[in-house]
């Protein structure tokens, strides 16, 4: 017996009228996942307006499909009454496109879409109702091993790992979404040539990150633009389970770069985070052994500039952020770096090679700071004038099959 | 002789003290009825897959029933396996990937609980490719009818989940096609088993049976380390292999996979979410069951943690004991 119905037995009957037991709405689901499944290429799944509770995930595995609802406030998706599936909506299959409709509260992830070439997500949302909670969802908008996506006008809120995901995936444009109240509000991983453009990330644990992590069928995670988003006040406590890799980034950082290679960030708006505003690092700050032979765990070729930097810094989380501080001093810069690059690859003087550098330039007046985690905080450098220098632009993406 | 067994029906029933007291199958072609395209039979019977006997099903001529060394476990349902190929055609044998199976093939599972079916489901190899169709069967067990949807049917004291046709995909893919996942070498060779298919004709190309890979049976006698690697094989290897729909996750269950990481040892979780467990740093920890992601995993049965994500609503308990008595006894650490 769950104690709210052992409450409920105690208090009587009046006391449980607001927490009535949610009814799953068979008719419907089994109208939707009947269309789902005999959907031929060129079919739209039509979801009709209203708010219908599910007890199991849909699953759509046809390719050339749409399934478009009504509105992402007028047809509502919600699993609170979910016993079985391992996300809300389950898709696969090509040429997908999903508008028009939202997911709640599902009891794993919000929508999952493997291994999908053409995918468009178009004014969806993801949204856990309660807020941040552990007992969350991971993640809301998730495409892993996919190609050729388009995630725009979406929402995702509440996720216990990223609201926007992408992984192991390749040519990816996110662009003008919102995403807050997740521990991560938009995140890139082990994904090549991804876009991040013109989106709201706000009151998350964690604003973008663009990541690169071992033990991934997919390596490397190359050529992703960040640029044009407003990312603000991503001060939240970080609410991840304990173990996932998320669960090690601090309450209140912008934008973080983790062993990724080839990142251009440039007018973005980053302002208010009370740890970090934007950090560049190498995996090994997370002093966790790394048995992967095949993984590169530095951070290569990024570019910073043109961005505006704001507040932030006053009130870093975390206990070995809190020990930096004492050698850094508070506030906290804007733009941070370990200092930790690639021994194998310097020069004969010891310097990084100029094409994979760390390059900062025309941030206004953004301060910043070298820790120089390698030997041990030797010869913190604050002086951007060692960092100015240019790569050439990341190319844009180019999305095949749609527009 | 017929009214005899009729009696021995309803005694069976009334035996099993079940309130489902099931009648033999409604009477179908007494001869299997292919299909290779839509539309699909409405009915189980027209399939001819069955004969209507008893309480029992029993399979039509052609109709092979067959059993796997170690079974996917699901919520402790009895399973009858049969397998018909068109007349003239066999099974091609393969020592790593499941037996080539010619186009016409229909693979059948029921799923039963004490006497009662609940489910029938089909694997057809159609001109198309694989299809699966899942029938579902009425209380009286005279007749299963397609219910592409799916269902839960309460039995017992769970909500047994009857998947739906898509559903199916989330177990049977390879390189994102449908396809049967029990009929491998290691799962088929069990003692005499595939012996007897080369006698009927079923299978071509099998080689001395010493050279055959096997799994390890359930519940024999076997070391622990073969009979939970059979298990992980089993239950876990279609979705967490290579080619298999959780490819992301980068392990590789199958029985023949010998780099630890791969097993899961020592290896962090990615995107496991609230499926990594309070705590938990790695999938499988030597030595520490109760440290390790797969077996918390295996125990629980939160959609959004539970492993296998379909197929199951309870906890296999002696399936999570055999795999952490094996993480139990492996030797090294992680840090």
């Amino acid at each position: 017996m769950r104690p709210s119905t052992v409450l409920c037995a105690l208090l009587g009957a009046t006391a449980c009228r607001t927490t009535p037991a949610v009814k799953p709405d068979t008719d419907f689901y089994r109208r939707v996942q009947a269309d789902l499944i005999r959907a031929k290429a060129g079919d739209v799944v039509e979801l009709p307006e209203g708010k219908f509770v599910l007890d199991r995930s849909l699953t759509s595995v046809a390719s050339d499909i749409t399934i478009r609802g009504k509105g992402m406030d007028r047809t509502i998706l919600s699993f609170q009454a979910q016993e079985q599936g391992a996300e809300g909506l389950s898709v696969k299959g090509d040429h997908v496109t999903l508008e028009d409709f939202a997911v709640e509260d599902a009891r794993g992830d919000a929508i999952k879409i493997t291994g999908s070439d053409g995918l468009v997500i178009r004014r969806v949302r993801a949204e856990w109702t309660r807020g941040p909670d552990t007992g969350n969802g991971a993640y809301g908008l998730y495409p892993v091993n996919c190609r050729n996506v388009l995630i725009e006008g979406a929402v995702a809120i509440g996720a216990s790992d990223t609201g926007i995901y992408v992984g192991q995936s390749q040519n990816v444009v996110i662009r003008g979404n919102k995403a807050m109240k997740n521990v991560a509000g938009i995140e890139s991983e082990n994904s090549k040539q991804v876009e991040i453009s013109d989106n709201d990330v706000t009151d998350n644990a964690g604003g973008i990150l663009v990541f690169d992590l071992p033990d991934l069928p997919v390596q490397g995670s190359q050529g992703t633009r960040v640029f044009d988003n407003r990312v603000a006040h991503n001060n939240i406590d970080n609410f991840a389970p304990s173990g996932n890799i998320v669960a090690s980034v601090p309450s209140g950082t912008g934008v973080l770069v983790m062993a990724a290679d080839d990142v251009e960030m440039f007018r973005n708006t980053v302002s208010d985070h009370r740890t970090l505003n934007m950090a560049v690092v190498s995996f090994q700050v997370l002093q966790r052994p790394i048995k992967d032979a095949r993984y590169d765990p530095f951070s290569e070729r990024i570019h910073v500039h043109h961005n505006t930097f704001k507040g932030g810094g006053n009130d870093p989380a975390g206990l070995l952020i809190k020990v930096l501080t004492l050698k850094v001093g508070s506030p906290l810069p804007d733009i941070f770096y370990d200092g930790i690059v690639n021994k194998q690859k310097l020069a004969a003087d010891g310097s990084v090679p100029e094409d994979l550098r760390l390059c900062i330039h025309d941030n206004g007046d953004a301060s910043f700071v070298d820790v120089d985690a390698p030997h041990d905080f030797a010869r913190i450098d604050r002086d951007l004038a060692h960092f100015a220098c240019a790569h050439p632009p990341v190319a844009p993406v180019t999305l095949a099959g749609i527009q | 002789m017929r009214r005899g067994v009729a009696l021995a029906a309803v005694a069976v029933a009334f035996a099993a003290g079940c309130q489902h007291p099931q009648r033999g199958p409604r009477a179908g072609p007494e001869r299997v009825q292919p299909h290779t395209s839509e539309p699909w039979p409405e009915h189980l019977s027209e399939w001819g897959l069955f004969r209507a006997a008893d309480a029992t099903l029993e399979p039509n001529p052609g109709v092979l029933p067959y059993d796997v060394a170690t079974p996917l476990f699901s919520d402790y349902a009895n399973k009858l396996r049969t397998v018909w190929m068109p007349e003239g055609t066999s099974a091609q044998y393969d020592a790593a990937q499941v037996f080539a199976l010619p186009v016409g093939t229909i693979l059948s599972k029921t799923f039963s609980f004490d006497a009662r079916r609940i489910e029938t489901r089909l694997l057809v190899h159609g001109e198309r490719g694989w299809v699966a169709l899942p029938y579902l069967w009425d209380a009286d067990g005279t007749e299963a009818t397609l219910e592409i949807v799916g269902a839960i049917v309460p039995v017992r004291s769970i909500h047994y989940v009857v998947p739906n046709a898509n559903q199916c995909q989330g177990c049977h893919e390879q390189d994102k096609a449908l396809v049967p996942i029990g009929l491998t070498a290691r799962q088929l060779n069990r003692p005499g088993q595939l012996a007897r298919w080369e006698r009927l004709g079923a299978v071509t190309g099998l080689p001395p049976l010493e050279q055959v890979p096997q799994n390890a049976l359930w519940g024999g006698g076997e070391g622990v380390e073969r009979r939970a690697r059979a298990y992980l094989d089993a239950n876990c290897a279609h979705c967490h292999s290579p080619r298999g729909p959780a490819a992301s996750a980068g392990l590789d269950l199958r029985s023949s996979t010998s780099e630890p990481r791969l097993l899961g040892v020592c290896k962090p979780p990615v995107a496991a979410g609230r499926g990594a467990g309070p705590g938990m740093l790695y999938d499988v920890v030597p030595g520490r069951p109760e440290a390790s992601i797969l077996p918390y995993r295996m125990r629980s049965t939160d959609p959004g943690v539970m492993m296998p994500e379909l197929g199951r609503t309870v906890t296999h308990a002696e399936g999570a004991q055999l795999v952490e008595d094996w993480i139990r006894q492996l030797a090294g650490r992680c840090d």
